[in-house]
């Protein structure tokens, strides 16, 4: 019966060094009252053949889809095979937290590597171990820098609006205020910016390149915030940042941004796997699980899991964040991918994207009504307007195996390319899109 | 051993996306990078036997006994990983219509249903990502009933002095305070001293049942009456759930939310560190309130809706989808008659181990214990300089995991043992065997077992320079 492994006469010879007859009586100081005779209500168990089959049927409802020009935070890019080779080994998928260093190296070493990678991207001092998501990162970033003389947070609106959502929900957990800076022209308006920002502003938080993947000024914005005693939180996506000036060098204090697009399949939204990077002086601060390097006594390279004095298992009610368990394996998928691609790689993946994306606009731009909604620069994502219902645009494009591009709320949808599309798919939903519009 | 920084050789690469079909372009001057981004450079052959050395330097289910208390480590079934990697689910992407996702989310509703009929609810959400991100969304429950009820006095939250750091510190980010309940003498909670804290300040209780030293709290039915006739809401933390998962249901014994740990009790696979899940159930009062949209079925279709009242989302999307696949899978396996099996199982190797030990080593619990039990080597430490840690590190040296250390915090010098219900009886007496052995070689040679683990990759690091002088990336 499932994976239990004591057959009946070890069970008996268990039992009777226990002085007990039957397994029930292992419950015997339960509550009589409590006790549910004859199990939930569910069905019977089956075998794995059954189980199978019930798997691949309800995977067989779902359509996926072959071509994709639909982010909005999570995105296609390539996996090169060897990405889930490595990260489903058995060892690293069965093992547990590094608690014990001594036969934990491997599963250190990576976090060590994953750390100095997400550094690197971003231009940050020290990273953690991970995050669930961008956006509980983000949120959790907004908590960080709280303190006892500035206690509320401003995001911008060309944030992605489930981060917001997720902010919003943080903060009110803990009381904090949280106001949203209203865009102008797809970007932060720097005007309303300045007007919203007070004393009591801990932080401000922007995405780089943006909800509609245009590229905000995050050094304006950095120098803005500053000047005022605030620190700035900048959410970005890993594939950009490949290729973009580092959030660091352009004064970001804390770095967030979601690991999906290196190498983690769409996955319906997770496993996914959010980071959070900051500069030195906030290292005390950041939440979650740090890898550090050090020594055992024979000086042999060590590493462990340390910094751990801001952590809820020592802290507790005075912990930086309860947060425990991370997505440490879909870490290491992201560290392997950019192991694999490199710099060269990694660059080329967001090249390709930005080009693509730029095809894309300026094809769809050529039928009456698709013209771009925002005229600032933007990387691998842009609004377009829609002439049509979009529902129904997108219902034809489904039909023909492409999941379009997403409708926003208030209008316009949300188009995303990658190195996955091709000429000839961009060209293929350009004229399904003429055939709907015409 | 060498990082991949240092593996790396300039001009090395892999080879793997297509030549753009379009014009490459440039970025716009001034948002470029000057340099790229300090990525080692690699070919294939060195990434594959880097992550394969990584791999023999890390110890998992597959290598031997993980007995880690309260961390219910068990074997992780195959099939569970095979159908939760079928591209019919991984391809999905989260913002699809929902009529081309009806078999996802057929499978989170099942998954949905049965974890509410095992755990005694009446709906869950399977959106936190983690165990701590369940316990925020059970006790952000809490915060919206008080809220919207006007209650707002109620901002202080019962936890016992046994519990696992995430339920203080969640309190915390909920705005709450907590009053510590400090565990009678037998390691239940004191009732009188219960009593003494509830009031019109009370927004609830955190309990884990049975509790962190694998003890039942048998007054559970009087706690429960107690906190809610003060006014306050009952929270199961859902940590230790394997040891009674069938055979009760916390909705049963008076809770109103729950989280589950799915890298638990349901055997998702717990990759290192994540991604976990922490599925959290409520009673129907407590429905309209859950973060995310709800999976709710109409007919024969299922749908998301979202409900008006919800405190928010904690999470961008849904969760951790495939790993929810991957406890329903499990659920499947054992099903209806299976599931009080294996937590009896879980108890019965528990129980047995402990009576194997209990020839040597003090064991907290008298009596039956639940799924874990707590061995405390205070005597040890104090009379012979034979502390729980060099224990733990020679258990390391003899091809097991050793038990969680120094927790529960109320027991000095705690080795915690949790065996779970995938071991055999002849895994059990073996590791009965040497433990006793190690025992007796570190009481008759204490210097000796300082300098456990000896076998390992590395010995004991120095964990002090660590955080002294962190260095936390390679530069």
């Amino acid at each position: 019966m499932g994976y239990l492994l004591n057959t009946e006469s070890q069970q008996r010879e268990m039992l009777a060094a226990l002085g007990l007859s039957s397994l029930n009586e292992l419950h015997r100081d339960l509550p009589e009252s409590l006790i549910l005779r004859g199990g939930p209500d569910i069905p019977g168990g089956a075998g794995e053949q059954a189980i199978l089959e019930s798997f691949e049927e309800m995977a067989a409802k779902n359509t996926v889809y072959p071509v994709i020009f639909r982010g909005a935070g999570a995105y296609k890019h390539y996996i090169p095979a060897i990405v889930p080779e490595m990260v489903n080994k058995e060892r690293f998928k069965t093992g547990y937290t590094p608690y014990q260093a001594e036969v934990s190296q491997g599963t250190l070493q990576s976090i060590f590597e994953f750390q100095t990678m997400i550094c690197e991207l971003t231009g940050m001092d020290i990273s953690n171990a991970s995050m669930y998501d961008a956006a509980s990162a983000a949120a959790e970033a907004v908590a960080m820098c709280k303190d006892k003389k500035r206690k509320s947070a401003l995001v911008s609106q060309s944030v992605n609006p489930r981060v917001i959502d997720t902010i919003k929900t943080y903060s009110w957990a803990s009381d904090a205020a949280v106001d949203l800076v209203p865009t102008t022209g797809g970007l932060t308006d720097m005007d309303a910016l300045a007007q919203k920002i007070t004393d009591d502003t801990a932080s401000v938080t922007i995405q780089q390149p943006n909800f509609f993947g245009l590229f905000e000024d995050v050094r304006a914005i950095a120098e803005l915030v500053h000047g005022r005693g605030a620190k700035l939180i900048v959410s970005v996506n890993p594939i950009a940042a490949s290729v973009l000036s580092a959030p660091g060098e352009c004064g970001a204090d804390i770095v967030v941004g979601e690991g999906q697009p290196l190498g983690i399949p769409l996955s319906f939204g997770g496993p996914y796997v959010g980071f959070i990077a900051a500069k030195a002086d906030l290292s005390r601060r950041i939440p979650g699980r740090i890898a550090g390097e050090t020594t055992d006594a024979q000086g042999r390279r060590a590493f462990v899991l340390t910094l751990q004095a801001r952590e809820q298992h020592i802290r507790r009610e005075t912990a930086s964040s309860n947060i425990c368990s991370n997505q440490a394996l879909m870490a290491m998928t992201a560290s392997v991918y950019m192991a694999c691609l490199g710099p060269g790689g990694m660059q080329e993946a967001a090249k390709q994207s930005y080009s693509k994306a730029h095809y894309l606009s300026e094809q769809l731009g050529k039928i009456p009504g698709f013209g771009l909604r925002y005229d600032a620069e933007f990387f691998h994502e842009f609004v377009t307007e829609c002439p049509v219902d979009a529902a129904k645009l997108m219902l034809h494009l489904g039909r023909n195996g492409i999941l379009g591009g997403l409708p926003l709320e208030g209008g316009g949808v949300l188009w995303c390319a990658t190195e996955m599309n091709s000429r000839k798919d961009m060209d293929r939903l350009v004229s399904l899109c003429r055939e709907v519009s015409a | 051993m060498k990082l991949l920084f240092e593996k790396s050789i300039q001009g090395r690469s892999g080879k793997y996306l297509s030549e753009c079909d379009v014009p490459m372009l440039d970025l716009p001057s001034g948002l470029e990078r000057e340099t790229p981004p300090g990525l080692p450079e690699l070919a294939e052959t060195d990434v594959s036997r880097h992550y394969s050395a990584l791999e023999s330097r890390t110890f998992g289910i597959n290598d031997g006994f993980y007995p880690l208390g309260s961390c219910t480590m068990k074997y992780n079934p195959k099939i569970n990983e095979k159908v939760s990697s079928l591209p019919g689910f991984t391809g999905l992407h989260p913002l699809q219509p929902v009529d081309s996702v009806q078999g996802m989310l057929e499978a989170l509703y099942l998954a949905d249903t049965y974890l509410a009929q095992i755990t005694g609810m009446d709906k869950m959400t399977l959106q936190p990502a983690a165990g701590a991100h369940g316990e925020f969304a059970g006790l952000l429950l809490f915060k919206k009933y008080h809220e919207e009820r006007g209650d707002t006095a109620r901002t202080k939250v019962i936890v016992p002095d046994s519990a696992h750091g995430t339920n203080p510190a969640t309190a915390s980010m909920c705005g709450m305070s907590v009053v510590k309940l400090p565990s009678g003498g037998d390691g239940c909670i004191d009732m009188e001293k219960l009593r003494a804290v509830v009031g019109p300040d009370t927004a609830g209780i955190m309990l884990t049942n049975p509790n962190t030293l694998g003890i039942f709290e048998s007054n559970i039915l009087e706690i429960t009456k107690i906190v809610h006739e003060a006014g306050g809401l009952c929270y199961y933390d859902g940590a230790n759930l394997n040891a009674i998962a069938g055979v009760m249901r916390p909705g049963d014994m008076g809770f109103d939310c729950i989280h589950l740990n799915l890298h638990k009790t349901f055997s998702t696979p717990h990759g290192g560190g994540g991604p976990g899940s922490g599925a959290v159930g409520c009673k129907d009062f407590l429905i309209k309130y859950l973060p995310g949209p709800q999976i709710n079925k109409a007919g024969e279709t299922y749908r998301f809706e979202a409900s008006p009242q919800s405190f928010g989302n904690l999470l961008a999307f849904y969760g951790n989808a495939l790993t929810v696949l991957r406890a329903l899978a499990f659920i499947m396996a054992y099903g209806k008659d299976g599931l009080p099996r294996m937590s009896q199982h879980a108890v019965l190797n528990a129980n047995y181990l402990k009576h194997r030990l209990s020839e040597r080593f003090r064991i907290f619990n008298r009596g039956l214990c639940m799924h874990e039990f707590v061995i405390s080597m205070e005597r040890e430490a104090k009379e012979h300089g034979v502390a729980a840690i060099d224990m733990a590190k020679s258990f390391l040296d003899n091809g097991m995991m050793a038990p969680t250390m120094y927790f529960p915090l109320i027991v000095k010098e705690a080795l915690m043992v949790e065996p779970t219900e995938t071991e055999g009886k002849e895994t059990l007496d073996n590791v009965a065997d040497i433990y006793i052995r190690l025992y007796d070689e570190a009481m008759a040679n204490p210097e000796a077992a300082k300098l456990f683990p000896r076998n390992t990759v590395i010995g004991r690091p120095d964990e002090v320079e660590a955080a002294r002088n962190p260095r936390v990336r390679y530069k």
